[in-house]
C-alpha cells in the first residue's frame, strides 16, 4: 500500500537504511526509529504526547535491545522479563519498539489512533502482542509491578520487572504507596526507571508540584538510586545492568531527559506535550530527525 | 458472615496453595485463623488500598487467585480505578471482599456507610457481584466465586448474623436466587444481609393476612433473570430490598429485567433514597430510620398492595 512517494509506511520510515533492514539490535538505531515512528504516528493520527515519546526513546531502546529478556515469537513466554510503561501516554514508544523488534509488523504502526485499531494513544495490551500491561491513568504501573515482582519472588523465579514512570506521574500518591510496598517486601528484581524530563502537562515539574529532592525521596524510602543521562545509551545500559545485579532492595534509575529531545524547536517546550506535528512543523521535525539518522 | 467467609476461604486455601489473601490492614480477630494457618498465603499491604489492588492485579498475573480484603468503601471506591483498569480490563483473577456492606458500621459515620458499592461495582464490565444474605449463602458463594475466572466482588455483612436457610445451601448454581418462603400475594426480593428483615417482614405480613414470597439474590450481577421472569408471571407486585441506595443497585437491576420483559409488573424499591445518612446509629437503628427494617418493609408493602 502506498504511503509516501510510492512507498509503504515501513519503506518510508526505513528508506535511509535501505537496501538492508535497520540494525534494530543497536540501541541508538532503535532510539532513532522510536522518534521517527513517534513523529510519523502522531502526524498521521493528529495525536499528542510527542514530547514524552521523544524523551523516553533511549530508555525504551536500551531496554528492548540490551536488557529485556523477551521473545517476539513467544510474547507470553513464562520466563520473560516484564515491562510496564506506567506513563502510558508515551505508548507509541512501546509500539514502535515492539514492531521493530518483530512482535508485530511495522506497517501496523500506521493504525495508531485509527478507527477500529488496537493501537490506542495510551498503551494497551488488548490485541497488541508484547504489551505487558495497559496503562493510561497515571500512578498505576508501579503497584502492578510490585505485584509481579512479589509473585516472582514467592515462586523463586529470576525474571525481572521493569516499570517506566514519568516524573510528573510521581505527583500521584499511589506511586508512593507502591514505593513503600516494594521496599517493604525487599523486591530487588523490581527496577523502576523515571523518565525525568522535568516537565508535565502544563509546566515544569518544579513549578507544578515540587519533587525535589527527588533522588533523596527514593533513597529515604529504601530504594537503591542511580542517576544517569537518559539519552546516553551506554550510561543507561550500565545503570540497568547494575540495578539488575543489586540485591536486597528495589532499584530506581532516575534518567535525566529532555522533553521533545531530538527536534530543536520541541525541546523543553511545553507546547509539545499536546501539539500534533503538522505542516511545516512536521516537515522541519522530519528533516532534523533524518539528519540524525545513525 | 465474615467468619463463614474465613472458614470457606481457609478450606479453599488448603486445596490451592496459589490462593493469596491481601488485607488493607484490617481484619483483626477475623483473619487471624487464616494468617496463622497459611502465613505464606497472606499479605498485609498496609493502609494502601490503591497499592493493594494494583499488587493484586500483578500477583494474579503470576498465576494466583488473589483476594483483597477490607471494610466498608475502602476495598472498592478508594481504589475503584485500580479495580477497573488494572483488574477488570486485564481479566485479573482478583476477588474483592468487603466486610460491612450497608450500615454495619452505622455508628462510625458516613465514611463507613457502604451504600453505593453494588451500583458502582455492577457498572464495571467483567465484574461479578455477590451479596449473600446469611452465613449459609456465604458458604455456598465463596467456593463458586473462587472458581469463576476474573474479577468478583463479594459484599459481606458483619459477624453474628442468624442462619436463615433451614439447611446448608448445597449445589448452588450461580446466579440462582433462593426462595426462603413461598407466598401467593406479593414477592419480596432481597440481597445481602438485610435478608433478615425481609424474612421477618414476611412473617409480619402473614399475620396481616398477606402471603409473601421471600427470595434472596446472593448474586446481583449477573442477575437471575429466569427467577425474576417467573415471579413476574405470578405476581403483580415485586418489592426489592437492599441496604444500599435505590439508585443503580439491586432494585435497579431487577427493574431493568422487568422493564425488558414488558409484563407490566410493578416494582417497588426499598433502600436508601438518593441521600447520605447524616445521622449515626446501630445498623438496626439506621434500617429503621431509613424505612427498610422489617416493620417498614411490611407496612410499605401493605400500602403498595392497597394502592
Amino acid at each position: 500500500m502506498d504511503y509516501r512517494d510510492g512507498m509503504t509506511y515501513t519503506e518510508w520510515i526505513h528508506a535511509g537504511f535501505l537496501p538492508g533492514r535497520p540494525d534494530v539490535s543497536d540501541p541508538e538505531v532503535l532510539a532513532w526509529l522510536i522518534r521517527r515512528h513517534g513523529l510519523e504516528m502522531t502526524h498521521i493520527s493528529r495525536g499528542s504526547h510527542i514530547g514524552a515519546i521523544f524523551s523516553v526513546a533511549e530508555i525504551m531502546a536500551v531496554l528492548y535491545t540490551r536488557i529485556l529478556k523477551v521473545d517476539p515469537q513467544n510474547p507470553q513466554w513464562e520466563d520473560r522479563d516484564r515491562l510496564i510503561l506506567s506513563k502510558g501516554h508515551a505508548g507509541a514508544s512501546v509500539y514502535a519498539a515492539l514492531a521493530e523488534r518483530g512482535f508485530f509488523p511495522v506497517e501496523e504502526l500506521r493504525k495508531h489512533y485509527a478507527d477500529g485499531s488496537h493501537l490506542s494513544g495510551h498503551v494497551s495490551h488488548r490485541g497488541v502482542p508484547g504489551v505487558e500491561f495497559s496503562t493510561g491513568s497515571l500512578g498505576h504501573g508501579l503497584a502492578v509491578g510490585v505485584g509481579l515482582a512479589l509473585g516472582a519472588k514467592m515462586d523463586g523465579r529470576d525474571w525481572r520487572t521493569f516499570v517506566v514512570l514519568g516524573d510528573g506521574e510521581c505527583d500521584e500518591g499511589s506511586v508512593w504507596e507502591a514505593v513503600l510496598e516494594a521496599n517493604h517486601f525487599g523486591l530487588d528484581h523490581l527496577i523502576a526507571i523515571v523518565d525525568h524530563n522535568h516537565m508535565q502537562s502544563l509546566d515544569f515539574c518544579e513549578k507544578t508540584l515540587k519533587l525535589e529532592p527527588f533522588d533523596d525521596k527514593w533513597a529515604s524510602f529504601g530504594w537503591y538510586v542511580q542517576r544517569v543521562d537518559g539519552h546516553d545509551v551506554h550510561a543507561l545500559e550500565n545503570a540497568l545492568r547494575n540495578a539488575s545485579e543489586h540485591r536486597g532492595n528495589p532499584s530506581v534509575v532516575i534518567a535525566d531527559t529532555v522533553k521533545g529531545k531530538g527536534v530543536s524547536f520541541m525541546e523543553n517546550d511545553i507546547l509539545w506535550h499536546y501539539r500534533t506535528p503538522q505542516g511545516e512543523e512536521y516537515e522541519a521535525a522530519r528533516l532534523e530527525l533524518e539528519a540524525q539518522r545513525p | 458472615m465474615r467468619d463463614a467467609f474465613v472458614r470457606a476461604l481457609m478450606r479453599q486455601a488448603k486445596e490451592d496453595s496459589r490462593l493469596v489473601l491481601i488485607t488493607g490492614d484490617l481484619g483483626f480477630g477475623v483473619l487471624k485463623p487464616f494468617w496463622e494457618t497459611y502465613p505464606n498465603q497472606f499479605i498485609n499491604a498496609g493502609i494502601a488500598e490503591q497499592a493493594m489492588t494494583g499488587m493484586a492485579a500483578g500477583l494474579s498475573r503470576t498465576g494466583r487467585t488473589v483476594i483483597t480484603y477490607s471494610i466498608g468503601n475502602f476495598p472498592t471506591m478508594r481504589c475503584l480505578e485500580q479495580i477497573r483498569n488494572d483488574c477488570a480490563y486485564h481479566d485479573a483473577n482478583v476477588k474483592i471482599v468487603c466486610v460491612g456492606g450497608g450500615f454495619v458500621y452505622g455508628s462510625l459515620g458516613m465514611s463507613h456507610h457502604a451504600t453505593e458499592d453494588i451500583a458502582v461495582l455492577r457498572a464495571l464490565p467483567g465484574v461479578t457481584v455477590f451479596a449473600p444474605g446469611d452465613p449459609a449463602e456465604v458458604e455456598a458463594v465463596v467456593p463458586k466465586m473462587l472458581s469463576v475466572p476474573g474479577v468478583c466482588y463479594l459484599r459481606l455483612g458483619r459477624g453474628g448474623e442468624p442462619m436463615l436457610h433451614q439447611e446448608p445451601v448445597e449445589n448452588w448454581k450461580m446466579p440462582e436466587a433462593l426462595v426462603l418462603r413461598k407466598g401467593t400475594d406479593v414477592a419480596i426480593l432481597s440481597t445481602g444481609g438485610i435478608l433478615t428483615q425481609a424474612v421477618s417482614a414476611g412473617e409480619m405480613l402473614e399475620k396481616n393476612g398477606i402471603s409473601a414470597e421471600i427470595i434472596s439474590f446472593p448474586c446481583v450481577k449477573p442477575i437471575d433473570r429466569r427467577t425474576i421472569e417467573g415471579l413476574c408471571s405470578r405476581f403483580a407486585h415485586l418489592v426489592t430490598v437492599e441496604e444500599h441506595t435505590i439508585v443503580g443497585g439491586f432494585g435497579s437491576a431487577v427493574c431493568e429485567v422487568v422493564a425488558e420483559l414488558g409484563t407490566g409488573t410493578r416494582v417497588h424499591r426499598i433502600g436508601m433514597e438518593d441521600i447520605y445518612s447524616t445521622v449515626v446509629g446501630t445498623q438496626q437503628y439506621l434500617r429503621s430510620n431509613y424505612h427498610m427494617n422489617d416493620r417498614a418493609i411490611c407496612d410499605r408493602t401493605m400500602a403498595w398492595l392497597k394502592a
